[in-house]
């Protein structure tokens, strides 16, 4: 994690560093919906609307299907367009979402996660962002307030990327990061608008010069083709991260990449997992690590695409590799360890490998849990095929 | 001055692209449709507006946007097929927030239109567009009112007319078909209160022009009904489009009326009725019920309805008389 | 010939307006409408209703002229036939005209 300047940061929950960062970017048009845990967003940014400090206009919308709906209209006349929900509104947005994504509208969505239902819940997990992790959109996971802050500001330009125009989700954790409060150092107004700069406007609807059909009926011809182009997007926007990374770390010192190693130099055993667990991860690692135990972390920033080629540098040979999920996919592997899973066949040296669920939820993690899983590593006692749990009553 | 035939004919002559819908769709041959779309779009480019079109799923937008081709040439877009009114209510936005922004010039005159069949406007896309009105986003909706889910192979909907035989409601040995009324979307659109609702048939065409330039100087959300004859499942030959919508209207089955801000117009009142049977019996979605024994006995009973509701128009006209909601 | 997907707009976007003139729906017709032009009337209800814009005007003089039909792209619905007040325009079967 990057290091935040006490003196130059304000003490802010995740969702007003978000709207804040949703009112630096000023977007043409904003739908939303309200839902917990996302409702704060909307709040905040209602207000900054009413009181004239932004100039967006504001589609306070009947559903959230509705916001998604006006949002891929909004995108696709060159506007900039967002909205920003949890759990059951993204799940009623689906069918739009995968839309947005398939009309390649640069389109920036904080996701605060929440379980879906039912039965109905409103606290974290990530069955929510998961259930949407093949509709094409790019997925990025924030440990801190002040990485839904930066990584809300940094995935416009990554979307918005001549090579890339690909919907962006930013999934923060629900409560514990969307009402917790923490330090964030909040870029200047102008520095943000510099370095997201004017939108470029590609095939922009309201051009009667130029105009345009979107959304036709694409059958076997050309479907097939309109999927491969989306494919290659996703490439791209691996080759354009960096690029994107590195532009906003000479404006804000802070860095990202697809991944952040935690403490591997030396590791022998690696703990993988996304969003805000990485904190308690990070404490369980310096913890052990004072024992002498050899262990370390991996955080996944980036989801989709997903960075196989990081995930095996820094797993190739190690001894043991935990990875904590914190959603389930029934009847298959959870959706991290899948995915890591698969990323390390091919690598020299294969490591153990094992799978946790945690926090369903909003279960709690403890550090107890996550050492607990690290000491299964370090005995050696780790089955690839087996799905162990957390914090649950067995 | 209000627009007209001849005016139309010399503005527009053989350039279909300056309508906006240009030849070579693959809706049926004499599909009401697209002719709906046509009087619609006539009206905007004659009174100096940008058309942006944005439709719902069904056979309008498959048979006139098969990839790679495109029967329009106004801008367009088709989000699925619920969205619609959400998504123009984006289209609109994001134009008064690119004109307020300096990126659009702020006198650029556009008109945005959605064209959507009943299934997309009675049924699955009745929230979108309650939410679209109570909004007040300055978007014309025209439902396209062909009384089914046709593009899916006629499919009762909503707005399917009691005794009409689809595949999910047909006329079977103990049930006659659709035993439902259908909906009365003017109705429901009108209660939204601020808006401007109308019912509209190509069989009128001044009438249904004059009610599109009224939706367009409109400050709000406009609502057309327009009746929109499917050849194909209604049965009826393939140029009767037109003969079938008059007889709607002067059998009462489609009265023309319009609601502003609450107050009734019927814009139409035919000095002699025909009897609804003369609107049922040319159309073949109507003969299996129509040749049941208890036939008379239904079609009384819709002959009744119809005029009992001719007589809550009028009465509602009358009630609502200079009494504006605003 | 079908493109490569390197070769199409992202998005499945549209970006030729009015391309489906490249497809001819006339090839569909059945009946061809004929205009019996000492019949005709010039009244236009034919080109208004026509939902295949295939009624061709000549709108240079005063009031526009009914001249004719676009068999690329008339399905041979009859609507015209239907609405003409003067029954100027005759549905005559399709092979008739084999020859042409
Ligand atoms: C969410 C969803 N459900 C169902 C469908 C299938 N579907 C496509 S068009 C259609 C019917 C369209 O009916 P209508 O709106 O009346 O238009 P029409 O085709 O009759 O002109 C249906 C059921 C769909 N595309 N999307
Ligand atoms: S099925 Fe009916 S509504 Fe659809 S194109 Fe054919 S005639 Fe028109
Ligand atoms: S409708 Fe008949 S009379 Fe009128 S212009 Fe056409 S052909 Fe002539
Ligand atoms: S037959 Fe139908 S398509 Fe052909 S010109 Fe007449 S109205 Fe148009
Ligand atoms: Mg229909």
């Amino acid at each position: 994690m990057n290091n935040i300047d006490l003196k130059k940061a304000r003490a802010v929950t995740g969702a007003e560093a978000v709207a804040n960062a949703m009112r630096q970017i000023e977007p043409h048009v904003v739908a939303a919906y309200p839902i917990t845990p996302q409702t704060p967003i909307v709040e905040y940014f209602a207000k900054f609307v009413s009181d004239g400090v932004v100039r967006t206009e504001m589609i306070p919308v009947e559903s959230e299907h509705s916001a998604m709906s006006a949002v891929v209209g909004a995108a696709a006349t060159g506007a900039r367009a967002m909205t920003a929900t949890s759990a059951n509104g993204l799940a009623l947005m689906h069918e739009v979402v995968y839309i947005a994504a398939s009309s390649r509208l640069p389109i920036v969505m904080p996701v605060v996660n929440r379980a879906l239902s039912g039965p109905i819940n409103i606290h974290c997990d990530h069955s929510d962002a998961m259930a949407e992790r093949d509709s094409g959109w790019v997925q990025f996971y924030a440990e801190s307030n002040q990485e839904a802050y930066d990584l809300t500001i940094l995935s416009l330009k990554l979307a918005e990327d001549e090579s890339v125009r690909l919907p962006v989700m930013v999934s923060l954790d629900g409560f514990i990061l969307s009402h917790g409060v923490e330090p964030v150092e909040f870029l200047p107004d102008e520095v943000v608008k510099e370095f997201i700069g004017e939108p470029k406007m590609i095939y922009p609807l309201l051009d009667t010069e130029h105009p345009v059909t979107y959304g036709p009926l694409d059958l076997y011809d050309y479907y097939f083709e309109h999927k491969r182009q989306q494919v290659e997007a996703m490439e791209n926007a691996k080759k354009v991260f960096p690029k994107v990374a590195e532009e906003f770390y000479k404006v804000s010192g802070r860095k990202y990449d697809f991944v952040e190693p935690y403490k591997l130099d030396d590791a022998e055993y690696v703990m993988v997992a996304l969003g805000s667990t990485n904190s308690t991860i990070k404490y369980v690692v310096d913890w052990m690590r004072e024992e002498g135990f050899k262990v370390g972390a991996l955080k996944v920033w980036m989801f989709r695409p997903f960075p196989k080629a990081q995930i095996q540098k820094y797993l190739n040979g190690r001894k043991g590799v935990v990875v904590l999920d914190r959603s389930a996919s029934f009847g298959a592997e959870a959706p991290l360890y899948e995915a890591v899973k698969s990323a390390l066949y091919n690598v020299a040296i294969r490591p153990q490998m094992g799978s946790y669920v945690y926090g369903l939820g909003g279960r709690d993690i403890l550090p107890e849990h996550i050492r607990k899983a690290f000491e299964d590593a370090l005995s050696g006692n780790l089955i690839a095929d087996e799905q162990r749990y957390l914090g649950l009553r067995e | 001055m209000p627009v007209n035939l001849f005016g139309l004919a010399k503005t527009f002559e053989n350039r279909a692209e300056d309508i906006g819908l240009v030849q070579g769709h693959r809706l049926c041959p004499g599909c009401a449709a697209p002719i709906v779309v046509k009087f619609s779009l006539m009206v905007a480019r004659k009174l100096g507006y940008e058309p942006v079109v944005g439709l719902a799923t069904g056979c309008l937008e498959v048979s006139t946007t098969i990839y790679p081709y495109t029967a329009w040439t106004v801008p367009y877009i088709h989000n699925a097929f619920e969205n619609s009114a959400a998504t123009m209510s984006g289209v609109e936005t994001a134009a008064r927030a690119l004109k307020k922004f300096g990126v659009l010039p702020k006198d650029k005159k556009y008109a945005f239109f959605v064209f959507a069949g009943d299934g997309g406007t009675y049924d699955i896309g009745l929230q979108s567009l309650s939410g679209m009105i109570e909004r007040g986003h300055k978007v014309i909706y025209i439902l396209y009112d062909n009384e089914g889910y046709m593009n899916t192979g006629n499919q009762r909907s909503g707005s399917t007319p009691t005794g009409s035989n689809t595949t999910t409601a047909p006329v079977g040995k103990v049930i006659p078909g659709k035993v439902q009324l259908k909906k009365n979307i003017v109705e429901i659109v009108a209660g939204h209160e601020y808006v401007y609702a109308a019912t509209v048939s190509i069989s009128d065409p001044n009438d249904f022009f004059s009610k599109i330039e009224k939706s367009l100087n409109f400050d709000g959300p406009s609502f057309i009904a327009a009746f929109s004859p499917c050849v194909r499942f209604w049965r009826i030959p393939d140029g009767a489009a037109n003969s079938i919508s008059k007889l709607a209207v002067e059998t009462k089955y489609w009265p023309l009326y319009e609601v502003e801000n609450g107050v009734y117009r019927v814009t139409r009142k035919p000095r002699q009725f025909k009897p609804l049977i003369e609107f049922l019996k040319p159309q073949g979605r109507f003969k299996p019920l129509l040749s049941r024994p208890d036939a008379d006995e239904i079609v009384q009973r819709l002959q009744e309805y119809v005029d009992r509701r001719w007589e809550r128009l009028l009465t509602l006209e009358e009630a609502t008389k200079g009494k504006p909601i605003r | 010939m079908l493109k490569s997907w390197k070769e199409i707009p992202i998005g499945g976007v549209v970006d030729e307006p009015g391309k489906s003139r490249e497809y001819k729906t006339g090839t569909w017709r059945v009946l061809r409408p004929v205009l019996h032009l000492d019949k005709c009337v010039h009244c236009m209800f034919c080109w208004l209703y026509c939902p295949d814009m295939a009624i061709v005007i000549d709108s240079s003089g005063q009031k526009p002229k009914m001249i004719g039909f676009n068999y690329n792209y008339c399905k041979g619905c009859g609507l015209c036939a239907d609405v003409c007040p003067t029954n100027a325009i005759e549905m005559r079967p399709e092979t008739e005209f084999a020859e042409e």
